[in-house]
């Protein structure tokens, strides 16, 4: 297709706070800086700053890219704020591989931001109009409905019990205990801790979910000429892919992701992957609730279909098992500032096959990895592949 | 880099930190007020509800039949033409025993959310509606549901005219 190759070249990122005194911008810019520093550009050398963030109701602030763009280091710069609900954070990137691997520019800066807490009460209440207008909303719902009802789906259609998506939870809170960043990491918690849990939305209990987070990640793209000159350890974008399910989200199959399916096989064919689970050395589902790290895997094609807990109980998903999964710690541990905790898992993947994930480091020289992300009322799925 | 980095960036605040005063901080609310039109599918679907009947939309084209009615068939992006009564009754497809409303308090009864597949629509093609009049330890999987109708005058063309699905009699 005459596209060239884009590498990732540098990574950085803020801790994830239930609450940061920092501003939106001020978390932007201080990823943004890390990212740049940490490959030793500046922003002269950026061409183009792709920015992701999530509903402009979170700050209650009128076109939030706009708002960030001076953190995110856009001033006078070709500059584009993307938006796919909780995809974004993998989408964002997949913005910067195109304006790079088009032959548009040769250095992008990716910037994701998240400051959830400034809606009050609960930041859950700005998701309410996810649900329609008016044959849904009408039923007052909240947003737990569509995770406990999804999970109910999973759970009954495969039989798949509550103890197996704990050990979700167990494992990337216990993973998160390594990531200074970290805002729920746990070196000691145990399936019983998440069974014990305050029952929210059953089957969905407190320690199934994710935390409600401030943060910002950001990392620097180049072409081939660039990358090779910045450093000797470039990480390849080898294959992105994203999907879109139908928004009658009651009138479909919820115990399977379809778009996540989709996506992956359109990343897959990029980077000419045959088979996903002996060619992917670490895996970064997106996990905002425990379930669903289990049904992204089935998506991703990395399990059978109800058969992805198995990877938890036999080992296979810890961090020096066959196949790690979120050896960051997800955003079950690491927390769930929701832009930036997709591009975290980018930047996991990064310092990963570096071999640079300090006590999170997966054994055995990773040479390619998996993030995604999913989004909305559970119909978009972005993929990111990379590799050495 | 994340190894050789000790000092990420980042400042946690607390709730105390705001109810103390140990922060500055600007508190506003904003208020907006919209009216829907309800459009052609979903107003075909509300003047049902009002007659107290569950509407579909047929494609003959992909032969599927879904709920609620809409004009253009997602899987084939023809024109759906066909609006067709379905039964008030169903299965439900799954649900959950809520304990929290939408902003986190607790609720002491749950509750009941369910994807109710409506009898007469395609496989797995159902609506987001709520249960009553059972016990919340009973619902499961896969149980037969009726609508349980506002009464005829007090019905306004909205989902809520419908109350709640309960189980069917006969299962009882």
């Amino acid at each position: 297709m005459g596209m060239r190759k884009v590498a990732v070249v540098g990574a950085g990122m803020t801790r994830f706070v239930r609450r940061s005194l920092e501003t939106g911008k001020e978390l932007s810019w201080q990823a943004a800086k890390m990212a740049l520093d940490s490959c030793e550009l500046t922003l002269d050398d950026v061409d183009g700053v792709c920015l992701g963030t999530a509903p402009d109701s979170f700050d209650g602030v009128h076109m939030k890219g706009e708002y960030v763009s001076d953190g995110a280091g856009a001033w006078g710069k070709p500059y584009m704020r993307s938006y796919v609900g909780g995809g974004t954070g993998v989408f964002t990137p997949i913005q910067g591989w195109y304006h790079v691997a088009s032959g548009l520019f040769d250095v992008v800066l990716v910037v994701a931001e998240e400051k959830m807490s400034s809606y009050y009460p609960h930041a859950q209440a700005a998701f309410l109009t996810i649900f329609d207008h008016t044959t849904e909303r009408a039923l007052k719902p909240n947003l737990l409905w569509i995770f406990a009802l999804e999970m109910n789906r999973y759970m009954n259609t495969y039989g798949i019990s509550k103890e197996d998506i704990a050990r979700v939870s167990v494992l990337h809170k216990r993973n998160a205990a390594e990531h200074p960043c970290a805002l729920l990491g746990d070196a000691t918690i145990s399936v019983q801790d998440v069974l014990d849990s305050e029952v929210l939305a059953w089957p969905v209990q407190r320690f199934d979910v994710s935390p409600v987070s401030d943060g910002a990640v950001a990392i620097v793209m180049a072409a081939e000429h660039v990358a090779k000159r910045i450093t000797d350890k470039p990480v390849w974008v080898q294959g992105v892919g994203w999907h879109l399910d139908t928004s009658y989200w009651t009138n479909r199959d919820l115990a399977y992701p379809r778009y996540v399916e989709y996506a992956a096989r359109m990343a897959y064919d990029m980077a000419g992957i045959k088979e996903p689970r002996k060619e992917i050395h670490i895996a970064e589902p997106y996990d905002p609730f425990d379930y669903k790290a289990l049904h992204h895997l089935e998506g991703l094609q990395l399990a059978e279909r109800g058969q992805a807990p198995q990877l938890y109980i036999d080992g296979t998903a810890e961090r020096d098992g066959d196949l790690p999964i979120c050896p960051s710690g997800g955003l079950l541990g690491v927390g769930n500032p929701i832009a930036a905790a997709g591009l975290m898992k980018v930047a996991e993947l990064f310092w990963q096959i570096r071999g640079e994930a300090g006590g999170r480091q997966v054994p055995g020289q990773p040479r390619r990895g998996i993030a995604q992300a999913w989004g909305d009322l559970m119909q978009v799925g972005t993929v990111v592949i990379m590799g050495r | 880099m994340t190894a050789k980095i000790k000092h990420f960036p980042g400042t946690s605040l607390s709730e105390s930190d705001f109810s103390e005063g140990k922060v500055l901080f600007t508190y506003d609310e904003m208020r907006g007020e919209f009216a829907w039109d309800t459009g052609i599918g979903i107003g075909a679907y509300l003047a049902g509800l009002k007659r107290g009947q569950i509407l579909g939309a047929y494609c003959p084209s992909c032969r599927k039949t879904v709920v609620p009615p809409r004009v253009v068939c997602e899987w084939c992006f023809r024109p759906i033409e066909q609006i067709v009564p379905l039964q008030d009754t169903g299965i439900v497809n799954t649900f959950s025993l809520c304990y929290v409303t939408w902003d986190m308090q607790r609720l002491t009864q749950p509750e009941i959310p369910a994807v109710v597949e409506i009898d007469g629509a395609s496989p797995l093609h159902g609506i987001l509606h709520k249960l009553g009049e059972v016990d919340p330890q009973q619902v499961h999987v896969g149980l037969r549901v009726q609508a349980v109708w506002k009464p005829e005058d007090e019905r306004q063309g909205a989902i809520t005219d419908i109350l709640y699905f309960k189980p069917l009699e006969e299962q009882q």
